[in-house]
């Protein structure tokens, strides 16, 4: 006979079972990168130009690389992406011209990361002529993450209550100063966790930058705009499979520091949204 | 002079006919309720003295209103300089999530240009002392205004929209959210703010209409049935859908 108490039992083990395979992976990944890349960072490590054909030394001009391709991303996207979210939250209404431009954001979110790279080689390298440069690699992982900053803009302008609105016009604000003063203010921090998700994205692909920016080996920092730079998923994928004979403890290192960059970049992520949800009364 | 006078109003929301030949004056320093069941129009016809209904896609107006002799359905006017004229208090208070000073001077400082910080204070203390919170409140002006109560947040509401300096106030069912003892209070208030602004209430509440105001209107199905002194409408109502209305027949 079935036992209804005992079939909810199996069910339950099995969804949690299910819900833990997912913690499982992450754990490893995590304890792993630690395990074996911790040992090899120290103030050398991340200060340090690469050595003996990245054999030896340190990661510095990867990490400067990183932060000038993820900064210059930001810089291009963050304001088109907000502007471009204002526009459809706020501005458009309902037509043939605002669907086209939503489904364009949804298949701009789809595009494989390596065809951006094309994307970007064909555009911004050759017909710019930027050439190889941190110019066109942030251009292309602005791309990249316009969609994750406009998707995100779009719903924290979108949870703002519209009796707020409402309230501003009727008080003799115009549109655009009750964006400006009440809209805004209140979609700020979900704007932000957006935006530094998108950072992480960013920082952490490799195949946009491949043919936009990467140096393999360039043991200084750039001078300017149009200099090629190292970034470090790059150059983690250099030492692993392109030079022979790289101590195990310098690739885990450098993957460490990626790690550990991007999921700092979560937890402030998180911060501000669990600060904000308390802070919101509405 | 009538301060707003409607004449020959329409109004359609796509194919909805809301409004329907509305004709109607609303005199000064006097308080107009209009009263109707849910759906009647009543408050389409209250956003139409100050062009809310214009956020709503696919409105369509036609007819007069004319507020201070000018024609504010005009494709010209100002809605700027009309929505500051002519205020609004909506059914639920909704005060801004910043503090009860940043509430008050919300309009200052969409408006105001080189204002002091004495005259903002000026400012919050006047309006808070004419819907009589000052005394509640003068000691945590900077306290969220969320954390107040409803009947705090309807009349810091009211504060916000006193300091614009309108001259007509657009209550839409300002107490329905409130207990009776509150709702006392600011039909008290209401008493008061008549001394100096055009008020138009719109109320489901026949008894607060009855109580405080001077003409009123009854609306059905987008037509104003009927429209005149408060005494008159309630004791004598000349359309038989009107005594059929106050006394409870429907609605």
């Amino acid at each position: 006979m079935r036992n209804p108490r005992r079939t909810e039992k199996i069910a339950f083990f099995f969804l949690l079972l299910a819900t833990l395979l997912i913690v499982v992976p992450v754990g490893l990944i995590v304890v792993i990168i630690i395990q074996k890349g911790l040992p090899a960072i120290n103030w050398q490590f991340l200060s340090d130009m690469p050595r003996q054909g990245m054999r030896a030394g340190g990661i510095f001009p990867a990490i400067v690389g990183t932060i000038y391709l993820v900064a210059g991303a930001i810089i291009f996207a963050l304001p088109i992406g907000l502007l471009a979210a204002i526009y459809l939250s706020e501005y458009s209404r309902e037509n043939m011209l605002t669907r086209l431009i939503k489904l364009a954001i949804v298949n701009l979110a789809g595009v494989p990361s390596v065809v951006y790279g094309l994307f970007g080689l064909a555009l911004f390298v050759v017909f710019f002529k930027f050439g190889a440069s941190i110019l066109s690699g942030s251009l292309t992982l602005g791309i990249m993450i316009l969609p994750i900053i406009i998707t995100a803009s779009r719903e924290a302008l979108e949870s703002v209550p519209s009796s707020f609105r409402e309230v501003s016009l009727s008080l003799g604000a115009s549109k655009w100063q009750t964006i400006r003063h009440i809209v805004l203010p209140n979609a700020i921090p979900g704007i932000l966790t957006g935006t530094i998700l998108g950072l992480g994205r960013a920082a952490g692909e490799t195949a946009p930058i491949l043919f936009t920016v990467a140096a393999f080996y360039l043991p200084q920092l750039p001078h300017s705009i149009f200099d090629q730079a190292m970034a470090l998923p790059y150059h983690l994928y250099v030492i692993s499979t392109q030079v022979p004979n790289v101590d195990e403890k310098i690739r885990y290192g450098t993957a460490f520091v990626l790690l550990a960059l991007v999921l700092v970049m979560n937890l402030i992520a998180i911060v501000i949204r669990t600060r904000f949800r308390k802070k919101k009364k509405w | 002079m009538a301060k707003i006078a409607a004449r020959k109003l329409n109004l359609w929301y796509g194919d909805f006919h809301a409004l329907k030949d509305v004709n109607a004056s609303f005199e000064p320093k006097k308080i107009t309720a209009i009263i109707g069941p849910s759906g009647c129009g009543k408050s389409t016809l209250l956003r139409v003295f100050n062009r809310m209904n214009d956020l709503i896609e696919g409105v369509r107006m036609d007819g007069e209103v004319l507020i201070d002799g000018a024609n504010i359905l005009d494709p010209c006017a100002d809605l700027v300089a009309l929505r500051k004229k002519v205020g609004m208090v909506f059914q639920r208070p909704n005060p801004f999530p910043l503090s009860i000073y940043e509430n008050i001077i919300f309009g200052e400082r969409i408006h105001g240009a080189g204002v002091t910080r004495d005259e903002l204070d000026g400012i919050v203390e006047k309006s808070l002392k004419d819907v009589l919170l000052w005394d509640e409140l003068k000691d945590r002006l900077q306290a969220p205004a969320l954390s107040l109560s409803l009947e705090q947040k309807q009349r810091l509401c009211i504060a916000r929209l006193i300091a614009v300096r309108p001259d007509v106030l657009l209550m839409d069912e300002p107490c329905s959210t409130l207990d009776p003892q509150a709702t006392a209070r600011i039909e008290e208030l209401m008493r008061e703010l008549k001394n100096n602004y055009t008020i138009i209430i719109v109320t489901h509440n026949m008894q607060q209409a009855a109580r405080i105001s001077d003409d009123a209107g009854f609306m059905l199905l987008g037509e104003l049935i009927e429209f005149g002194k408060t005494d008159q409408l309630f004791t004598a109502p000349q359309d038989q859908r009107t005594e059929d209305y106050i006394t409870g027949r429907y609605g």
